[in-house]
């Protein structure tokens, strides 16, 4: 007696399929975990800068599955190669502190995932994780871009144009059957004795008229329609003086990327405006704002003034949702702070939410003087400052700052006042 | 590599290796083939070769794994994938070339012989696997698509469970002695001990008080199965959450002598399919190809332990000394006195017997057996198998074959201060937990539990006691007394 043979079936979908369903969920465990990393991954260099179709590789911490194991640090038994002498050195243990995972062998590694996400799935990723319906939830200024009229049920007068022409012939035809139903009621009662009138022949009589009266007309009601633009500029203003170096440039950048993201998400249309500051302000395009060096001091006022200007210019609050954020290193000239602090309250008048962002990167050296104490002086309520110090702080900080955006009633009124 | 062998070529070779099986006594279950491609393979050997095994995500990440590893070479394919069961299946590689088929299907008739023989596998009753394995899988399934439990809960439960799934007895067969016979078992020692006492002169009074054995403690005895313990004792566990627990333990169970023979079982399917591809007169084509694959695949791995290799070697030796001298393979056939004795070992040894009864100061040269110490991010070798230290480094071995290779870790009290808090111990071998596992594994005792849960280990020479309740974890050592500076 022989063994048994199955041969070889490829359309077998329940033996070639059957892990399907595992690694789907599987996917979607390691994409959780990479929600909860997101901090880390934005962190990562690659990702600002990038069309939103774009693919990101992401890697993963594989998820763990812990059981009660012996450390790494137990001696072991293994073999050689015939000639192992004590005080050879066969191997390498792990980086201690790292991670206490095993050596090769019997005990689970550190395993990592390479996902590929797009930019648009990343920045998705990103929103839910500031829980984003609390943010949807605040009224956006919106302006009325369309006016037109919908039709909305029917009403008995109107004009001729407006005539709902079935409606009225329908009304003509109900009110006709009853006529007839109530004419042939009092014939019967007329002439109780004839059983059946002589049928008419139809082509000998023309059928009787029976014209439209006034009570058959419909008109079509009309509401007014009102389509509503939500409109968003995201105003980058960044100090390009000779101490803002390229590591600072890139923390700021990282933010003014979430920033930017952030407001495409809930406006229809979003613009950008860069500008960049020294001593002058000017407005620029983004790869000049981010790639282009200069030198020189810094006059914080220069670049909240051509901000005001460009809002006056081009982007009226009433119709539009203004986001400024500043990007600057702290230093600015002593003279100029005064003038800063009054233009600073000036904008917080005319956009959404402003923040000022101070980038330090530890162990930097620093001159002149620090601005965030002196922004502490301003009280209003969609002003943020914020300290960024590494890579690692450019998502949680985000984060605290919109926390200032759920907070605050929108801006509904036009305070804005053109002339200064 | 193209294949050039049809089924009919298959089913002959296969008659013929039954052949050999039958003439060389062995005993096994009903043998099935299944031919599969490499993916079908990968689903197998994620699920253990299971032809229906529940659903759960790590599954699906083991399947990356393996699928990884071979699609980037690290790692080939195993040539067989043989499951205990009975009937035996075994899937066989449909890329494969015709010897490494034969030489795969006599090596299951290896694996087969021992599922069926060894005494570690007594308990699996390997005839109604399959269908307890559909039925595990079908209860599951059910509790995922009951809206009142869903994914969710089911995964919550087994997450948990499949961490404490390999914390059960070590050996099924010694038959597990229910409350009342443990309080009987108490009690005769106590008395047995008081006699003794009292005809040693001594004053039972004075004694320490050993007379009233304490017969209310719970559990009475150490308690390894933790999944069942928990399943007995949590009164809130519904009965969904005690089913998965029930499961996954007789899973577990399941797998356990595979875990525990693994040394044993390859070397024997190593030391037949040799046996069996020698005595049925390959052309020599195939003969070459044979050799060169069962050198591959019985060669030591350097830095490593490759079961293979020394189960074969530990084979080869009991042979050895039988004979006197070593017998030349491909030459000389076995004699049925030397099979008598080894098919009364293989029914009768797992790895730890196995290796501390026939590892021997000369086998353990052969194979360089040595061992190493971690010293400044090097692994150093610390011991080698010379007349000093090689019954060291042989118990070292022992202790990490098998189930040695998972914490010893036991309920000893299920109700710490009357307040229900389950309390573990960890058999301390001088061996240290890894911290981090421990501390995630142990919540998820606690999610189990649903109480206060504590585990008692050692951890850099200290007691430690590490306890995790609803306000999270905390860690208490005690400081040994070396630990305090002299003054």
């Amino acid at each position: 007696m022989g063994a048994v043979f199955r041969p070889y079936s490829p359309s077998d979908s329940l033996q070639s399929d059957r892990t399907s369903g595992d690694r789907q969920r599987h996917r979607e465990k390691l994409r959780e975990a990479l929600k909860r990393n997101i901090a880390d991954v934005i962190s990562e260099q690659s990702i600002i800068g990038r069309g939103p179709d774009s693919i990101v590789k992401v890697p993963i911490r594989g998820i763990k599955e812990y059981r009660f194991v012996y450390g790494s640090n137990n001696p072991q038994v293994a073999q050689g190669n015939g000639d192992s002498e004590p005080g050879q050195i066969v191997g390498k243990t792990r980086q201690q502190g790292k991670s206490g995972d095993g050596k090769a062998g019997n005990q689970p590694g550190e395993d990592y995932y390479e996902t590929d996400v797009t930019l648009e799935e990343l920045v998705e990723i990103m929103f839910e994780d500031l829980e984003l319906p609390d943010l949807e939830s605040k009224p956006l200024r919106q302006i009325e871009s369309d006016y037109t009229h919908k039709r909305s049920g029917t009403k008995q007068v109107g004009i001729r144009a407006h005539l709902d022409k079935k409606k009225t012939a329908k009304n003509r035809i109900k009110r006709r059957f009853v006529h007839e139903k109530i004419e042939r009621a009092r014939q019967q009662d007329a002439a109780p004795l004839t059983p059946e009138p002589p049928p008419v022949p139809a082509d000998e009589q023309e059928e009787a008229r029976f014209p439209f009266s006034q009570r058959d007309f419909r008109y079509h009601r009309h509401k007014p329609d009102i389509r509503y633009e939500s409109n968003a500029v995201v105003i980058c203003i960044m100090d390009t003086s000779g101490s803002m170096n390229v590591m600072k440039k890139y923390l700021a950048r990282s933010f003014f990327f979430l920033l930017y993201q952030f407001v495409r998400l809930k406006y229809r249309h979003t613009e950008l405006v860069f500008i960049a500051h020294d001593t002058r302000a000017r407005e620029v395009n983004e790869d000049d704002f981010f790639h282009r060096g200069e030198s020189g001091g810094t006059m914080i006022s220069s670049g909240y003034q051509k901000a005001l200007d460009i809002i006056r210019s081009r982007y009226d609050p009433s119709l539009w949702n203004v986001y400024a954020f500043h990007c600057s290193d702290g230093d600015n000239f002593q003279e100029d702070i005064p003038k800063t602090l009054k233009l600073a309250q000036e904008l917080c008048q005319c956009c959404n939410l402003f923040g000022y962002g101070e980038i330090k990167p530890a162990g930097g050296v620093s001159w002149g003087t620090p601005m965030l104490k002196y922004f502490d002086e301003i009280n209003e309520p969609n002003f943020e400052t914020l300290g960024i110090s590494s890579k690692a702080d450019v998502w949680p900080k985000f984060k605290a700052f919109l926390s200032r955006d759920k907070q605050t009633p929108a801006y509904t009124g036009n305070i804005f006042d053109p002339t200064g | 590599m193209g294949r050039s062998y049809t089924l009919d070529d298959l089913q002959k070779w296969e008659a013929r290796i039954y052949e050999k099986v039958q003439e060389f006594g062995l005993k096994c279950y009903p043998q099935e083939f299944e031919i599969c491609d490499h993916v079908q393979m990968l689903g197998m050997m994620t699920y253990s070769g299971m032809p229906s095994h529940y659903p759960h995500w790590s599954y699906g990440k083991s399947f990356e794994r393996l699928k990884t590893l071979y699609d980037y070479g690290v790692q080939g394919i195993p040539y067989e994938m043989v499951i205990n069961s009975d009937p035996c299946i075994a899937g066989l590689m449909r890329d494969n070339s015709l010897c490494l088929q034969i030489l795969t299907m006599a090596h299951v008739y290896g694996h087969n012989d021992f599922f069926r023989n060894n005494f570690t596998f007594d308990h699996t009753q390997a005839s109604t696997v399959i269908t307890r394995f559909k039925s595990h899988a079908d209860r599951i399934r059910s509790y995922v698509e009951d809206p009142s439990i869903g994914q969710d809960g089911v995964e919550r439960v087994l997450d948990a469970a499949h961490a404490l799934s390999l914390q059960c007895r070590r050996n099924q067969a010694i038959r597990r002695l229910g409350r009342a016979e443990q309080i009987d078992r108490l009690l005769a020692e106590a008395e047995s001990d008081r006699r003794d006492r009292v005809a040693l002169g001594q004053k039972t009074a004075n004694g320490p008080a050993a007379e009233h054995p304490d017969i209310h403690k719970f559990p009475l005895e150490p308690e390894e199965n933790i999944l069942l313990f928990i399943r007995d004792f949590n009164p809130r566990l519904t009965e969904w959450e005690k089913d998965l627990l029930t499961i996954v333990h007789e899973q577990a169970l399941y797998f356990q002598p595979q875990i525990e023979t693994k040394i044993i079982n390859e070397g024997w399917a190593c030391y037949w399919h040799r046996e069996i591809m020698n005595s049925l007169d390959l052309p020599s084509d195939i003969h070459m190809e044979f050799l060169v694959r069962h050198n591959q695949v019985v060669r030591p791995i350097p830095g490593d332990i490759n079961p293979y290799n020394i189960g074969l070697a530990l084979w080869d030796r009991i042979e050895e000394k039988e004979l006197g001298e070593a017998r030349n393979h491909s030459e000389d056939r076995q004699t049925p006195d030397i099979r008598k004795k080894m098919f009364e070992i293989r029914e009768v040894d797992r790895d730890t017997s196995f290796i501390r009864r026939f590892m021997d100061r000369e086998t353990m040269e052969r194979l360089d057996l040595f061992e190493a110490a971690p010293q400044h991010g090097d692994w150093v070798i610390s011991k080698v198998a010379d007349e000093e230290n090689w019954r060291s480094v042989r118990d070292m071995l022992i202790q990490s074959v098998g189930l040695g290779g998972i914490p010893r870790i036991a309920v000893t009290d299920g109700d710490v201060d009357g307040a229900r808090t389950l309390l573990l111990t960890h058999e301390f071998d001088g061996r240290e937990l890894e911290a981090k596992y421990a501390e995630k594994t142990l919540e998820h005792v606690y999610q189990l539990w649903g109480r206060k849960v504590m585990l008692e280990t050692r951890m850099n020479d200290n007691e430690t006691t590490y306890s995790f309740d609803d306000s999270g974890l905390s860690i208490t050592a005690e400081f040994g007394e070396a630990q305090y500076p002299s003054f």
